[in-house]
């Protein structure tokens, strides 16, 4: 380990390590960190994702492809059952992966363009001069260090620090988390192109069960409830999912356990400062409706590493700056989807099991050809639009569209 | 009271270190540390945890 680098990136998952692989790319001195001594271990991740958009980052290589999907099922309460698939058979649109393999491969593809790749070493503090970030502490193996460096990236998922040193609260309200137990079940005879979702307030309360395919007769089986729905006297994750895999897979063997928190707070107010971007779970980027982080997190990681080249060449890392380079560009692109589906999931949790069937049943009979979530929620919101008004915003372009054709 | 912190329970998923308003949790590498100075015994933590591997105690 060397006394400075340009950019310091802490936490080796996928936003971690694209932000390094990025700033590593653009000649920057890069050094990444990971408090784990394994990365991508203990996964936190159901480990869906879209295949179009990963192909954004990186070619697909199978050694990290668990299963190829091409539709989901979604189930209300009462059983009813709703389907999406691509009309095009053989157009698989996403994947399962194996994290482990993944993120250990995204690691060295950072390592690959230069960056330094340290495991085992944690983040313990922050060094701050003059109201800068300039560099911060680390332990590795009982010994600490100090290490200075000009940006430090904080990707250090949902146990951040990093922005909290810094005077960011990314603190999560109960009603800002979903709190999440998976088992991966082998020995299921399940459908491996599908991906099942499971709704209800019996089932996953102001969350879901999700079931999705990981090859050779196993699954992923997981369950997110929404904090402010749990408690002390309430059931608890994994009370919930215990009883859904008794129901539905008696036979399965439970092979591994998976704890987690996915933050679905929507945009927070900050993610930079004085030397400073926070990226990925860290500055609370997954998506409100499905919970998924890996995408987004990547994209973030991709412009943080961008803005770290443009901020340290410019020979400017105040916060005024990335929040110009990289806050910026997020909100008023991706961060936007996200402000629009928060409102979506605010919709949806407040939702009663009778409300969550009717809008089953007023779908029923749909042919969803595609796998796009707007599609199925315009197709309810047309169907249903008294119980799902708060959605109207959503749709508001459509529908100057579609009034525009018929002028 | 206090926060006890079961860690025969615990999945080390940090779900509680990002819920704590006062940063007084942290997710080491198996096992999460309270920072008895910080810690206010909210039970914000024991709230969410997925397993219900956090308990206040007197």
């Amino acid at each position: 380990m060397k006394e400075r680098y340009d950019v310091i990136v802490v936490g080796a998952g996928p936003a971690g390590s694209i932000a390094a692989k990025t700033a590593a790319e653009k000649g920057l001195d890069v050094l990444l960190i990971e408090k784990r001594q394994e990365i991508g271990a203990p996964v936190r991740c159901a480990e869906g994702v879209s295949k179009e958009f990963l192909r954004k980052h990186v070619e697909i290589d199978k050694r990290w492809v668990c299963a190829d999907v091409n539709g989901s099922r979604v189930y209300a309460p009462d059983g009813t059952k709703v389907e999406m698939a691509e009309k095009l058979s053989g157009k698989e649109v996403g994947f399962v992966l194996e994290r482990k393999i993944f993120d250990r491969a995204l690691a060295e593809l950072a390592a690959k363009a230069g960056a330094e790749v340290r495991v085992r070493t944690r983040a313990t503090g922050l060094v701050l001069e003059d109201g800068f970030v300039k560099g911060i502490r680390l332990m590795h193996l009982g010994k600490e260090y100090e290490v200075r460096a000009d940006i430090i990236i904080g990707a250090d998922g949902v146990e951040s620090k990093v922005g909290r040193w810094a005077g960011i609260d990314t603190s999560l309200k109960p009603a800002d988390i979903e709190t999440c137990v998976q088992y991966l079940v082998a020995g299921v005879d399940i459908d491996q192109e599908c991906c099942e979702f499971y709704l209800g307030n019996e089932i996953a309360p102001g969350g879901y069960v999700w079931v999705f395919p990981k090859g050779e007769g196993k699954a992923n089986v997981g369950i997110g409830i929404l904090g402010s729905k749990g408690g002390k006297f309430k059931p608890r994750p994994v009370d919930y999912l215990n009883k859904f895999v008794e129901k539905h897979f008696p036979e399965g063997k439970i092979v591994e356990m998976v704890f987690g928190g996915v933050p679905v707070s929507g945009n927070i107010e900050k993610f930079t400062a004085n030397g400073l971007m926070l990226i990925g779970d860290a500055a609370r980027q997954a998506d409100p409706i499905t919970g998924g982080g890996i995408l987004n997190g990547m994209d973030a990681g991709k412009m943080a590493g961008e803005a770290a080249y443009k901020a340290i060449s410019a020979g400017d890392v105040s916060e005024e700056k990335l929040e110009e380079l990289y806050e910026k560009r997020w909100k008023t692109g991706i961060g936007k989807k996200i402000d629009t589906n928060l409102i979506v999931k605010n919709c949806f949790v407040s939702l009663s099991d009778e409300d969550l069937n009717s809008l089953a049943h007023s779908v029923e009979d749909v042919k969803f050809e595609s796998m796009r979530l707007l599609d199925l929620l315009y197709a309810l919101f047309k169907a249903n639009r008294k119980l799902l008004w708060e959605l109207h915003v959503l749709f508001k372009d459509i529908a100057v569209e579609a009034a525009k054709n018929r002028l | 009271m206090k926060v006890n912190v079961n860690r025969y329970k615990c999945g080390y998923c940090g779900a509680c270190v990002g819920v704590c308003p006062g940063g007084a949790l942290e997710l080491i590498e198996t096992w999460v540390e309270v920072d008895e100075n910080t810690c206010t015994a909210c039970g914000m933590c024991g709230r969410i945890c997925p397993v219900g591997a956090i308990e206040l105690v007197k």
